[in-house]
């Protein structure tokens, strides 16, 4: 360990800001970046699930 | 070839009688020049110092506006369509439709330039800098500006497309256009930003048609 | 060799065989990525001595040159993949490239932050127009172009079509713009201080930066399977598998 103190890591010699903030806004940015396929995955299926049921009703009322 | 040739005529013909077609992007970069002083300084000695620069990114301007145009009446009418069922090169096309462009747009430019500059207190010993810079850079512009302007020839208002996609594209033109008249202006060599430009415009001679006739065939399949 | 790399390329040509390959490998790449972020964070961030010059904010270094890095290789990627596409007509490699795109512009967004952030307490000022932070703004302008017009096009075909073109011509002129932007900032008062000083980094800094690298390598890759399983999707709508495959889901 570096720092003497957690107190001091957070600190990061007067950098703390600078530091937790690029860290922050990466963090943020793969998050976004891993849920918006899992988002998009999950409303294409269900878009897919809904057409297919569509399809199922249709042939059976013809 | 033929059908190349009477197409560059046919454009030139028709520039010539719609003189708005070479006229417009002149006054555009008249404006853009008057915009400078009334927003920042108009003091001379503040102006020389910018000069270069801000003629350099009026030019860029005014040849970005005038290259929406560039395929759109062609894909429009089926001309397109026509070059490609005559089996003529499309390259040797691309190229003389590039040609007719800066001949409407980046040579005017050129040769006015010089004239604007006295507005903006340019150095002396900057102006033959500016026609050469420009000289070499507009041909640059008109073929790198083709590209963007064919991949969006068959898109509903592509003129703000085209500027998104084509500007990133002009910075080194610019840097060294630029740069080659400021070093003009404070009295250093500036071949050597000249040769770079002339390096430049060999490669995009060779390599952007081949990109134009690509992008245009695109349209076709719409 | 030759012939296993033929058969490879054949089978990345099948949608269906990648959907299943990649479902099996996502974990083998998204696990380490995750080890691999996690351990360079720590290492990085509370073991790793402090720059003499810089003091702490030189930790800023372990996302700024991993993201820079690849952003710089996601666009040569999405211009190979496109190249791909328009000789071979390959369409796995349309859906990769475009698949590429966004995630390549989020690097280079994390790359741009964190390099102006990084330049408050060093240089004084959000943003100096240092080389390679103008580079970097220029690649993102680069991929906005390319997103912007593919978004624009109204068939998915044209749409992946003039990416690729586009970006091809970007990759061509990319070395160009970092050249010419390198010469333009010697021109002008350079920035005495560089984030990245390679010659000076002392061993026990390198290592977690090499980490960094690798799980952001690792990440990049795990995002491309993500999105690119949901192009097959998306395109293999209409086929028998894919039919199934969502009924299974549905059942569940």
């Amino acid at each position: 360990m570096f720092f003497d103190s957690f107190a001091e890591f957070l600190a990061m010699g007067k950098h703390g800001f600078y530091v937790w903030l690029c860290y922050g806004i990466t963090a943020l940015v793969i998050i976004a970046n891993i849920l918006a396929p899992i988002r998009q995955r999950k409303k294409l299926i269900e878009q897919q699930t809904r057409l297919q049921r569509r399809e199922k009703k249709n042939a059976s009322e013809a | 070839m033929s059908l190349v040739v009477a197409t560059i005529k046919r454009d030139l013909v028709i520039a010539a009688r719609n003189p708005g077609e070479w006229l417009n992007p002149l006054m555009f970069f008249l404006m853009v020049l008057a915009l400078f002083p009334l927003a920042v300084d108009p003091d001379p000695k503040f102006l020389a110092k910018i000069a270069a620069g801000v003629v350099w990114v009026a030019a860029l301007l005014a040849t970005l506006l005038s290259l929406d145009a560039l395929f759109k009446a062609d894909v429009e009418d089926g001309t397109l369509e026509q070059w490609l069922a005559s089996g003529e090169s499309l390259y040797a096309m691309a190229l003389g439709k590039v040609f007719v462009h800066w001949c409407i747009s980046g040579l005017p430019l050129t040769l006015v330039a010089p004239l604007l500059a006295l507005m903006m207190n340019l150095p002396e010993e900057a102006y033959s800098a500016l026609f050469f810079s420009l000289l070499l850079g507009t041909p640059i512009l008109s073929l790198l500006g083709a590209v963007g302007a064919a991949l969006t020839a068959g898109v509903r208002s592509g003129g703000l497309l085209l500027s998104l996609v084509i500007l990133p594209l002009y910075i080194p033109i610019l840097i060294f256009g630029a740069s080659a008249v400021y070093h003009a202006g404070i009295e250093m060599e500036y071949a050597g930003q000249l040769g770079f430009l002339a390096s430049f415009l060999c490669i995009a001679m060779t390599l952007t048609p081949f990109a134009v006739a690509g992008a245009l065939k695109l349209n076709l399949s719409r | 060799m030759w012939e296993a790399l033929k058969r490879l390329y054949h089978r990345m040509g099948s949608p269906k065989w990648f959907y299943e390959i990649s479902a099996r490998w996502l974990p083998w790449f998204a696990i380490p990525a995750a080890l691999c972020m996690i351990v360079g964070t720590v290492w990085g961030l509370a073991f790793a001595p402090a720059d003499y010059q810089q003091g702490n904010s030189f930790r800023i270094i372990y996302i700024h040159v991993p993201a820079a890095i690849l952003a710089q290789s996601a666009y040569a990627m999405m211009a190979i993949a496109g190249a791909i596409f328009l000789i071979w007509r390959m369409k796995m490699a349309a859906w990769v490239a475009a698949s590429i795109a966004p995630i390549g512009a989020s690097f280079c967004f994390i790359a741009l932050m964190t390099g102006a952030i990084w330049g408050k307490p060093t240089w004084g000022t959000w943003w100096v127009w240092d080389a390679r932070l103008t580079s970097m703004l220029l690649l993102l302008f680069l991929y906005f172009g390319v997103m912007a017009l593919q978004k624009a096009m109204d068939t998915e075909d044209t749409a992946a079509k003039a990416g690729a073109i586009l970006s091809l011509v970007g990759l061509v002129n990319i070395p160009i713009i970092k050249y010419s932007v390198e010469w333009w900032n010697t021109l002008h008062q350079p920035a005495t201080l560089k984030l990245t000083e390679e010659s000076t980094m002392a061993m026990d800094m390198l290592i977690p930066l090499l980490i960094m690298i690798v799980g952001f390598y690792l990440l990049f890759a795990t995002l491309i399977f993500m999105r690119t399983r949901n192009q097959v999707l998306w395109h293999e709508r209409k086929k028998n598998w894919v039919k199934k495959l969502i009924q299974a889901q549905a059942e569940r």
